[in-house]
């Protein structure tokens, strides 16, 4: 059996005095797409800024591809093919969206060094990039914001995206766009780790799910077991699918 | 890649773009008030060149302090001493090809002049480099430390300066080509300062060169912004930082050559005397921005020499009260940088 693309085995995080994450175990797979579902304050966020090296883990293990990246700084992690969209999606509202996507194309000195066809691609997902590319990213609304983050995390090709919330406060038309957009990641066996509140997005895309309670995994399988188990449903996160409709 | 995805009809239209050139203007309107209240025409013409010329002197020196501000939120009140090595260098320096500055020859002046400026700069780069080093890379995110520890780091760094150059002032005349001035009808003004507005405006330029159209430009202005997800997208912000570091200490260097011409004199105290100006420009300009503190230096260069002809008592807080002014309007500087 293929070894996990990313894999945290008792992963404890402290922000300051604070214990955030109490033995976090993870697995994400090649080409898959794992959901990280979850209440407010379940320590979500933190277990990808843990990941990312943007939080050190006070113990426990952080592997991508077999290698222990725990230790290593957030660069580095980066550089191993590792893309981050932050839930305040991290735009940098000064800089052009053309700007913007330019520096997320680390290969890329000028933005004609930017693989065209993975550029239209892009555009083809989230039109309003074209249109914009000139403007302050700024200047751009909440839902353009959102899609500007996630194609700046995809412009080029990385093994795993660690995606924070990506449907918050977006038009059911772009959450569509997203779909698509992670859908066809998948085809091309990128993995994805998506933390996500909203249950219908999460369900349309996830193979695998885990929720987290109290910092800690407390249930671990796959979408569809999750989906059609309304009681489970309940039980893990207070709802149920049918609610959500 | 072929997508399906429909285009949204949700994309309103964005606000249009407009620059904001307010600040830009508060220029012209200042020495347009002064005007009439200068009395002549040559006066104000000499006045406002003066203050120009300051004011480019200022930025070269500031602009390293507000992006290594704007990058790391690192209070460098060490930024001085950088100013007053770069001014005893070029005495030095100055000393040894003395035949040439102070030879009637305008080229032997230049030469006489470059080797000076690129002295300092290496020598300030290579000294801010171990300042990064040993002295503020300790003290990272803690303000209060920062602000100690660059102070105390100063006052070494200018006792070490009197160890190598004395204690007293060292006198740094212009090279023959650029004294005196030049007529404009009834208005005199200095050959230096046209010298000064003419290596300021080729710093800016060069400057906004580099950050609008290189990727290091981008990175700096990314990072400025949120170095967090700089860091995310992978590049090491740290190593940007040192690179900042040594080109804003390098331009420290070569403003103390300029500032060390323009009073024509050296001292140990020179660059802590400036400090002071140095921090209100940058807060003028906003913290981080190289726009404002361009706009930020000159405003205090042409206060400065306005109130210092108009009323001399004033011109001692005249400074503060422009920052006051400022920041009343515009709380964050006049061009305020991401969520700073």
């Amino acid at each position: 059996m293929k070894a996990p693309l990313l894999e945290l085995e008792g992963v404890h995080t402290h922000i300051g005095a604070y214990h955030i994450l109490h033995g976090v175990d993870l697995k994400v797979g090649h080409g898959e797409l794992t959901v990280l579902l979850g209440r407010n304050g379940a320590g979500k966020t933190t277990t990808l800024r843990t990941i990312m090296g943007l939080w050190h883990a006070s113990s426990g293990g952080v592997r991508f591809e077999g290698e222990d990246i725990h230790a290593r700084t957030t660069p580095e992690i980066a550089r191993l093919g590792i893309a981050y969209v932050p839930e305040n999606m991290g735009i940098f509202a000064d800089l052009t969206v053309r700007e913007n996507m330019l520096l997320a194309a680390r290969s890329a000195k000028r933005i004609d060094d930017i693989d065209s066809k993975r550029l239209d691609w892009i555009f083809g997902l989230f039109p309003a990039l074209r249109r914009f590319w000139q403007h302050p990213a700024g200047l751009l609304s909440g839902g353009q914001k959102q899609m500007m983050a996630v194609a700046r995390a995809i412009i080029e090709p990385r093994q795993l995206l660690l995606i924070d919330e990506p449907s918050k406060g977006l038009a059911p038309a772009i959450i569509q766009n997203m779909i698509v957009a992670f859908r066809e990641l998948k085809q091309k066996e990128t993995s994805i780790l998506l933390v996500e509140q909203n249950f219908n997005f999460a369900r349309q895309l996830g193979d695998q799910v885990a929720v987290m309670d109290g910092g800690r995994i407390v249930h671990t399988g796959s979408m569809a077991e999750l989906a059609g188990d309304e009681g489970l449903q309940q039980r893990l996160l207070g709802l149920s699918l049918a609610a959500h409709q | 890649m072929n997508s399906s995805a429909a285009t949204s009809p949700v994309l309103d239209a964005l606000p249009e773009v407009k620059p904001d050139r307010l600040p830009l203007l508060l220029l012209p309107v200042l020495a347009l008030v002064a005007l009439p209240l200068t009395g002549s025409f040559s006066t104000w013409v000499t006045l406002t060149f003066a203050g120009l010329a300051m004011g480019m002197i200022i930025f070269i020196i500031a602009s390293g302090l507000t992006l290594v501000f704007g990058l790391m939120d690192v209070l460098n009140f060490g930024h001085g001493v950088f100013i007053t090595l770069g001014a005893f260098l070029a005495t030095s320096v100055f000393g040894r090809m003395s035949g040439w500055a102070e030879s009637d020859s305008l080229y032997r002046n230049l030469v006489a002049m470059l080797p000076a400026m690129l002295v300092a700069m290496a020598v300030t780069g290579v000294v801010g480099f171990a300042f990064e080093r040993l002295i503020i890379r300790p003290v990272y995110g803690q303000p209060l430390k920062q602000i100690m520890i660059t102070m105390g780091g100063m006052i070494v760094g200018v006792e070490l300066i009197k160890v190598f150059w004395g204690a007293q002032a060292i006198p740094l005349p212009l090279p023959t080509a650029f004294r005196g001035s030049l007529l404009f009808g009834e208005a005199a003004v200095e050959k230096y300062r046209l010298v000064a507005v003419l290596v300021g405006l080729t710093v800016f330029a060069a400057m906004h060169w580099v950050l609008s159209r290189t990727k290091v430009g981008l990175l700096i202005r990314a990072g400025v912004q949120d170095r967090e997800m700089v860091e995310s997208l992978g590049y090491r912000i740290g190593r940007l930082f040192v690179g900042v570091f040594i080109a804003g200490s390098a331009l420290a260097g070569l403003g103390g050559v300029m500032w060390g011409l323009y009073q024509q004199i050296v001292t140990p105290e020179m660059g802590s005397q400036v400090n002071v100006l140095l921090f209100i420009v940058i807060i003028i300009g906003g913290m981080g921005s190289v726009g404002g503190c361009f706009i930020g230096a000159l405003l205090v260069g042409l206060v400065s020499n306005y109130t210092g002809f108009l009323a001399p008592k004033v011109a001692l807080f005249s400074n503060i009260l422009l920052m006051v002014i400022v920041l009343l309007w515009r709380p964050r500087g006049l061009y305020s940088v991401g969520n700073r």
